[in-house]
């Protein structure tokens, strides 16, 4: 008897202890309602900007604060900057409690997610035309751009030079069409080496796909398409070089990425990122290699685009000092002290000149900067682009028709609710 | 001793448990209450759940995830199917091997008694997260455990990367099947989004080799819980046993065994909940691959909700895990009761039903 009436009186305070903490955070967020374009929140005097990055390391954290510092010393503000060891969660965290960060990275990946959630503050920074195209759409969701990129990634075909070398192939043999890349991985490959390895998931084979021509959406992002002769196409391609052997994923070899595999000299050839710039300095040093443009397939150069935004929450109440910080982040001049200290691409075009000027070796990842395509870009998709994942794990042995037709039906799902 | 005034001593009781009431209330029984309705709300995690713009679905997560094939069935069903080997594999041989350790370092003329007991409590001490790192390299394709089994000759899988079901392994060394071309009467059916081949899948490698971490990690914690209980067994029962003749075996099975019954329940009961909660390990060490073989329902929550930003079915998801534990412990109980008492209680009732007399002022 005294127990239950103790669990009502539990259950009749909870509520009430609920509704009162929970009341502020909302009337908060008022301001920025669902993203709306319209005019920005700003805070009367001095404000102090949260910032929320996922930072590659020491370098990029003391260039970020550097920037950050600089900016509100000239402009009166200050600038906090944190570094989150799970992007996604604390984000999350934030948007719930009412009280996210003003400005933070977002994931291109995540973007549509975000966006439909009435998360992010649209707005558009200086000159934004300057922004790559396809960095734009990346995060334009219904129409609307919601923020400025911030920097970006393509793949390129990664060689190890000495045993390129020791294959007996020249300058003039660096794949250019797909028959080409299964010709040299063959050449390449030996008892030890496999000629090229991936890591597995669609960030990687997508390449393909886009290579012949295909997506697994169509171009509004309203009905999927993986169930296409193209991308069956790609796919096949990948197929084909994993079951001949002259091709592998990286779990296959036993190792966790591409970038490891080809840095322990298990694979030849690998496609990856400028982000293996870094893994190959740092953990790799004594690997001769160089980079090439991706082959081209049947319809044309085809790469992946990686790329991050600046997003500015719809809850925050300084959003004018956000954008004006965002501005001067994403200027040419901080772009490429960005890309000194970390090794990171320009997300502006008129920085490229500039960047490939000091950077020639990364000639091969900014030209995709102009055919690449970016991440898939619909609300909530994420659980069915990791189950496309997790079935091509097996790429060399999955039945592609069955992969293709199981993700049009799960994206179909999401699509209609 | 009688209080002066007897009216006031509830008031005085509520007092003293109101600090209780308000933490409890807060951190307990609000997120409880709180996630419930998420999991039937629409909530896209802005802003408070509670506020206007939030409005009530009714049960239309707890129906993907149940009742309507796709692909939100397919994972939780993937998530369940996972867990239950894993439960079916850790709990019985954690129970067994804390037993065994807890027995062995109770004997009083072992010598190093402490230094064993610290050594197999070792592990239950050091972070989760600490020892899963270290057996990701153990377990790596050339690592410790596979150099180990190349003195044996046997060649290791590629432990984490490998998908494989351990069932449909054995299965096909016994030559019941061919993996590569499973029986079409398993894969054709599909029972709740999952065909019948996948279901008797068993674990995978590479959650066989998060059993052996775990039956290793949590070992320790409950041989110290048996060690209590050892420790109370009066030396006297022993003795007498030993009087009477029995053997080791026999003494340890009719006196050890029915003396720790309560502190069984309690390690299984233990283990079945923390086992279906498994989360640390799947996080740092696979994120649910390969091929979604270690996703756990929690893990598949965690991921609903913060990947994917579905908070409604994330939460849904966690409260069919709660339901499925709460039964599970439920059963257990009843399957681990003690029998002598049970039939003590009912036939107390008979006698109490069949004399109404004695039962107190209960009208008929």
């Amino acid at each position: 008897m005294k127990r239950t009436t103790r669990l009502f009186a539990i259950a009749a305070i909870g509520p009430l202890a609920l509704t009162a903490c929970g009341g502020d955070g909302f009337e908060d967020s008022a301001g920025g309602e669902a993203g709306e374009s319209q005019a920005p929140a700003s805070a009367e005097g001095p404000v102090e900007l949260s910032m929320l990055i996922a930072s590659s390391g020491d370098a990029e954290t003391d260039a970020v604060e550097e920037a950050a510092a600089a900016w509100a010393e000239e402009s009166g503000n200050s600038v906090e900057v944190t570094v989150a060891s799970d992007m996604n969660q604390e984000l999350a965290q934030g948007f719930a409690g009412g009280s996210p960060a003003d400005v933070f990275y977002l994931d291109a990946g995540a973007f549509a997610t975000n966006a439909e959630a009435g998360n992010l503050y649209a707005y558009e920074a200086e000159d934004n035309g300057d922004f790559y195209e396809p960095l734009r759409e990346a995060f334009t969701y219904e129409g609307q751009q919601y923020c400025a990129p911030k920097d970006f990634s393509t793949l390129g075909l990664v060689i190890n030079q000495t045993m390129w070398e020791e294959a007996g192939l020249g300058e003039d043999d660096v794949p250019t069409t797909y028959d080409e890349l299964m010709q040299v991985a063959d050449t390449l490959t030996t008892d030890d080496v496999t000629g090229l390895v991936l890591s597995p998931g669609i960030d990687r084979l997508g390449a393909f796909v886009v290579g012949s021509g295909g997506w697994w959406m169509n171009e509004d992002n309203t009905e999927p398409t993986a169930d296409t002769p193209e991308v069956l196409q790609g796919l096949q391609v990948a197929q084909d070089l994993v079951s001949s052997g002259s091709g592998a994923l990286s779990s296959q070899v036993d190792t966790g990425w591409g970038g490891e595999a080809f840095g322990t000299g298990r694979a030849a050839m690998t496609i990856e990122g400028n982000w293996i710039k870094g893994a190959m300095q740092n953990d790799y040093p004594d690997v001769d290699y160089t980079v090439a443009e991706l082959p081209e397939g049947p319809a044309g150069p085809g790469t992946l685009l990686f790329t991050q935004c600046w997003g500015v929450a719809a809850q925050s109440d300084a959003q004018a000092q956000a954008v004006d910080l965002v501005n001067h982040l994403t200027s040419a001049e901080q772009q490429m002290a960005f890309a000194d200290a970390f090794g990171v691409m320009p997300s502006r075009e008129s920085v490229s000149e500039e960047y490939t000027e000091a950077y020639p070796e990364d000639a091969a990842f900014i030209a995709g900067g102009d055919y690449g395509h970016g991440p898939i870009n619909v609300p909530g998709i994420a659980d069915v682009v990791a189950d496309l994942n997790s079935q091509l794990e097996n790429i060399g042995n999955a039945d592609l028709q069955s992969v293709v037709e199981s993700f049009d039906s799960n994206a179909e799902a999401v699509l209609g609710q | 001793m009688r209080t002066r005034d007897p009216q006031r001593q509830p008031v005085a009781g509520w007092l003293f448990i109101t600090p209780m009431l308000v933490i409890l209330g807060l951190f307990l029984a609000a997120p409880i209450v709180m996630a419930l309705w998420v999991s039937v709300s629409d909530w896209t995690g802005r802003g408070s759940p509670f506020s206007g713009e939030v409005s009530f679905v009714g049960a239309q997560n707890y129906r993907d995830l149940l009742g309507a094939d796709g692909l939100a069935r397919q994972d939780f069903m993937t998530s369940m199917r996972n867990t239950f080997y894993y439960v079916l594999g850790v709990v019985p041989v954690q129970t067994v091997l804390a037993l065994l350790l807890a027995v062995i370092v109770n004997q009083k003329f072992l010598r190093g008694r402490t230094f064993f007991r610290t050594a197999f409590y070792f592990p239950s001490v050091v972070s989760s997260v600490a020892i899963s790192l270290v057996f990701l390299f153990l377990f790596t394709g050339t690592g410790a455990v596979n150099q180990f089994l190349a003195l044996f000759g046997i060649s290791g899988p590629n432990w984490f990367a490998d998908p494989r079901g351990v069932l449909h392994v054995t299965g096909d060394a016994l030559g019941l099947w061919e993996v590569g071309s499973p029986p079409q009467a398993l894969t054709g059916t599909e029972v709740l989004s999952l065909s019948l081949w996948e279901w008797i899948s068993g674990p995978s490698v590479a959650l066989s080799a998060i059993m052996l971490q775990v039956v290793w990690t949590t070992a320790g914690t409950f041989m110290l819980m048996f060690l209590a209980a050892l420790q109370d067994l009066p030396a006297e029962v022993d003795e007498a046993a030993m009087v009477d003749g029995a053997n080791t075996w026999q003494r340890f099975m009719n006196v050890t065994v029915p003396h720790l019954r309560p502190t069984i329940l309690l390690v299984l009961t233990l283990g079945v909940i923390g086992t279906w909660q498994v989360f640390d390990q799947v996080y740092v060490m696979t994120d649910g691959g390969p091929a979604k073989t270690t996703l756990t329902p929690a893990y598949l929550s965690f991921q609903t909700a913060f990947t994917n930003l579905d908070f409604p079915r994330g939460a849904a998801i966690a409260f069919l895990l709660f339901a499925l534990i709460f039964l599970l412990t439920q059963a257990q109980r009843f399957l681990l009761r003690d029998k002598d008492e049970a039939a003590q209680r009912r036939a107390e009732r008979r006698q109490r039903r069949q004399h109404p007399r004695t039962r107190t002022e209960t009208p008929a």
